[in-house]
């Protein structure tokens, strides 16, 4: 059977020239980027390159970047660092109901063993963080503010520019988990007052296992490991090179592609949101229609289950996710959905689609064929033969 | 090629119906039934709903190349099982929790998802027992005897039997049935057989106590002439059936003749006291949806691994009257099973015995 892959929001194929790249490192430089002989400076400065291309992209300098394995690790290590750098000064940190869980269970366990101070902010019934509720709740012992740009189930941006204005404005140090959105938009840190930033290579046709964080000048950030000092301390370890090059070549690519590509998903996504409401009764767009990113289309659908609707259209031949990836069974309604208001019964209906490089207009085509048939086999309003 | 869902349980007899299904050509699809929440319950299912069970039912599927799924049933098994195995405890009966399961879990509310939902044409399970599809639809003893479970089974009726296979009944032995998972690979191969009630692991009595202490609260001991010969701990205790450990040395062997909840009581006798032969039978399905005849012979199976004992059936309308050729004694809350040779007939829950 052909498939369909439509949850690039949960990971992305690794892009040949990627590939071909990474190959390149295992095969040719077996060097460790610390050491002082040829071998160690070959990868050196491999590591430096990717460095630069990770920099470029996001309108930063080089030493501003900080290689991780993943986003989650760069959520923690901004959440963790930023609030133990100041500790002592400030202890309050502020997010939103619906961050990426590497924020919001890194927040609890803060409050929980640190003695930090955790704020939730509510979003609108259209994912949007109102602005003016982030500045309600800064107060003169906050250390942290972190709020996503794009939300990983429901696509929703959030207006980081005014947010981060109002965090400088105030003393506040400002993190983004930018994992969903850097590689699919423009992000500069130029333009944005953002501190600390979360990046994911396979979130943009990047390796998995390698990730960044930015760390704007002058922002301090306390190491969560010890040892031998790579990453000027701020991430001690052995670098995961290949990754990192990876990291650096896919990077590239994507800021290469990024205008023609993010015009030609939206299309896609367009054509998915028009056409699932317009043909699966009782389905509810999630998140801001406009504000959103180019490639996501999310959805409540009354009177299914999302994991049986993934279910269903995996043995069609189409992968597409239920809120977040899950596949032990347990179906607990998504923080996310609830917290745009939306009522536990239905929320157990999420659907996401997230379309990428690879997709057709045939692709989506035969999603907005197949996905009506299925729902109604999944509420049960479809005939079954005896 | 028709699509069969199997429900994988993590252990090597289910793990082999998939991999003979899948090996006849058919599109196998597996699915590991979540029987309890995530969060690190302590009444977790210890055998097939465990999050290590689903896992090795997820390297089964893998290792045949099979979809999987796990699906969460977690709230039809606490209410359909669980709570009834506790009440039924409560009440002086002695429950069977996997006629429950089958019943209202793997063949009613899992079977209805992978027909409606998923598209099934049909559900198999790794249960020792045979179903035959020629024309009618047969419930049969699984071809080895000693693993026989077609007594839990006897509950289905047409319409479930007729979407259902059940592969390793059709083998020789167990043994045979770890050969086919060496054969396949299957990591399961050597997985040792559950034994205990699943959900609860050793202690069931402690289980009870929990959820339903009015039943571990002591009472009297009573011959059938109404005489006191000694107490009890409660009739959570008690099995109707069992040797008398009921704290009483008279020297003679005594049985549980009879449990009366409302006043504590259990009343013992002697083997000779033993007179029961007609028991009110209800919730009486037939696997051919209808009875053989409104009054029919069969041999009657009374509790699981059982010995047939002969007798006549007789249906009416609330249930049926179970009428024994010789006295014996069987727990309310057991099914008792009607087979004509190796063919499942029917079969209801024992509710009470009706003096002859």
């Amino acid at each position: 059977m052909t498939r369909v892959y439509l949850d690039h929001a949960a990971t992305t194929p690794v892009d040949p020239e990627v590939a071909e790249a990474m190959a390149r490192v295992y095969r040719d430089v077996p060097g460790n980027p610390s050491s002082i002989y040829a071998e160690g400076q070959a990868a050196r400065a491999l590591v430096d390159t990717a460095r630069e291309q990770v920099a470029a992209a996001i309108g930063a300098s080089p030493s501003e970047i900080v290689f991780t394995s993943g986003g989650t690790e760069a959520d923690n290590l901004a959440l963790r660092g930023a609030l133990k750098a100041r500790r002592g000064e400030r202890d309050g940190l502020v997010t939103t109901s619906i961050e990426h869980h590497a924020v919001l269970d890194t927040a609890r366990d803060l409050a929980e063993h640190a003695h930090v101070r955790f704020t939730v902010v509510d979003v609108a019934p259209d994912g949007r963080v109102p602005p003016s509720a982030i500045a309600a709740a800064i107060d003169d012992r906050t250390s942290l503010v972190s709020v996503m740009h794009a939300n990983n189930e429901i696509g929703t941006l959030q207006p980081l520019a005014e947010i981060g204005a109002i965090c400088r404005d105030r003393g506040v140090t400002f993190h983004s988990d930018a994992v969903q959105s850097v590689g699919a938009l423009e992000f500069d840190v130029r333009r944005i007052p953002v501190d600390l930033v979360s990046l994911n290579a396979h979130k943009f046709y990047g390796p998995k296992g390698v990730g960044a964080l930015y760390v704007r000048k002058g922002t301090r950030v306390a190491t969560m490991q010890t040892g031998g000092g790579q990453e000027k301390g701020r991430r001690t370890g052995t670098e995961n090179v290949a990754g990192i090059v990876g990291l650096g070549v896919a990077m590239r690519i994507a800021t290469e592609r990024r205008g023609r590509e993010s015009a030609r998903q939206a299309a896609l996504r367009d054509r998915i949101i028009d056409g699932v409401l317009a043909r699966v009764p009782d389905a509810i767009l999630t998140g801001h229609r406009t504000e959103r990113l180019p490639n996501n289309a999310s959805f409540v659908i009354r009177g299914t289950d999302g994991a049986s609707v993934v279910m269903a259209l995996d043995l069609e031949g189409f992968a597409v996710s239920s809120g977040s990836a899950c596949t032990s069974g347990d179906t607990e309604p998504s923080h996310v959905i609830l917290a745009l208001g939306i009522d536990r019964e239905a929320a157990k209906g999420s659907l996401r689609v997230t379309v990428g490089r690879g997709t057709t207009d045939a692709d989506v085509d035969a999603f907005i064929a197949t996905l009506p048939k299925v729902v109604d086999h999944v509420r049960g309003t479809a005939a079954v033969s005896a | 090629m028709s699509r069969v869902f199997v429900a994988m349980s993590g252990g090597v007899d289910s793990s082999v119906a998939a991999a003979l299904l899948a090996e006849r050509g058919h599109d196998v699809v597996g699915v590991w039934m979540r029987l309890t929440r995530a969060n690190g319950d302590p009444d977790a299912p210890r055998c097939c709903g465990t999050e290590q069970a689903g896992e090795d039912a997820r390297r089964a599927a893998a290792v045949l190349g099979i979809p999987f799924y796990a699906l969460d049933y977690a709230e039809v098994f606490g209410r359909d099982v669980v709570d009834r195995f506790v009440d039924s405890y409560a009440q002086g009966e002695t429950p069977n929790p996997c006629v429950a399961c089958n019943h209202y879990v793997k063949f009613e509310a899992l079977m209805a998802d992978v027909v409606r939902k998923f598209g099934a044409d049909r559900l198999a399970t790794g249960h020792y027992a045979r179903v035959t599809h020629d024309g009618a639809h047969r419930l049969l003893r699984a071809r080895d005897a000693a693993k026989d479970q077609s007594y839990a089974l006897y509950m289905l009726g047409q319409r479930v039997l007729s979407r259902l296979e059940f592969p390793v009944g059709e083998l020789a032995d167990k043994a045979e049935t770890r050969a086919i998972a060496t054969r396949f690979g299957l990591p399961t191969a050597t997985k040792p057989d559950s034994m205990d009630i699943c959900f609860i692991g050793g202690d069931y009595r402690g289980f009870v106590r929990e959820r339903a202490p009015e039943a571990f609260v002591s009472g009297p001991v009573e011959r059938l002439d109404g005489s006191v010969v000694g107490a009890h701990a409660g009739i959570g205790t008690l099995t109707i059936g069992q040797r008398s450990g009921t704290g009483i040395a008279t020297g003679e062997r005594m049985y549980v003749l009879r449990l009366e909840p409302d006043r504590r009581a259990a009343i013992v006798g002697t083997r000779e006291e033993i007179s029961a032969t007609t028991y009110e039978l209800r919730d009486v399905t037939f696997t051919a949806d209808v009875p053989p005849a409104g009054r029919f012979r069969t041999n009657a199976v009374l509790r699981y691994r059982g010995t047939p004992l002969a007798g006549w059936v007789t249906v009416h309308a609330d249930g049926a009257l179970l009428d024994l050729d010789t006295p014996a004694l069987v727990a309310p809350g057991q099914a008792a099973v009607f087979y004509d040779g190796d063919e499942v007939v029917g079969g209801g829950i024992v509710t009470a015995t009706r003096a002859a």
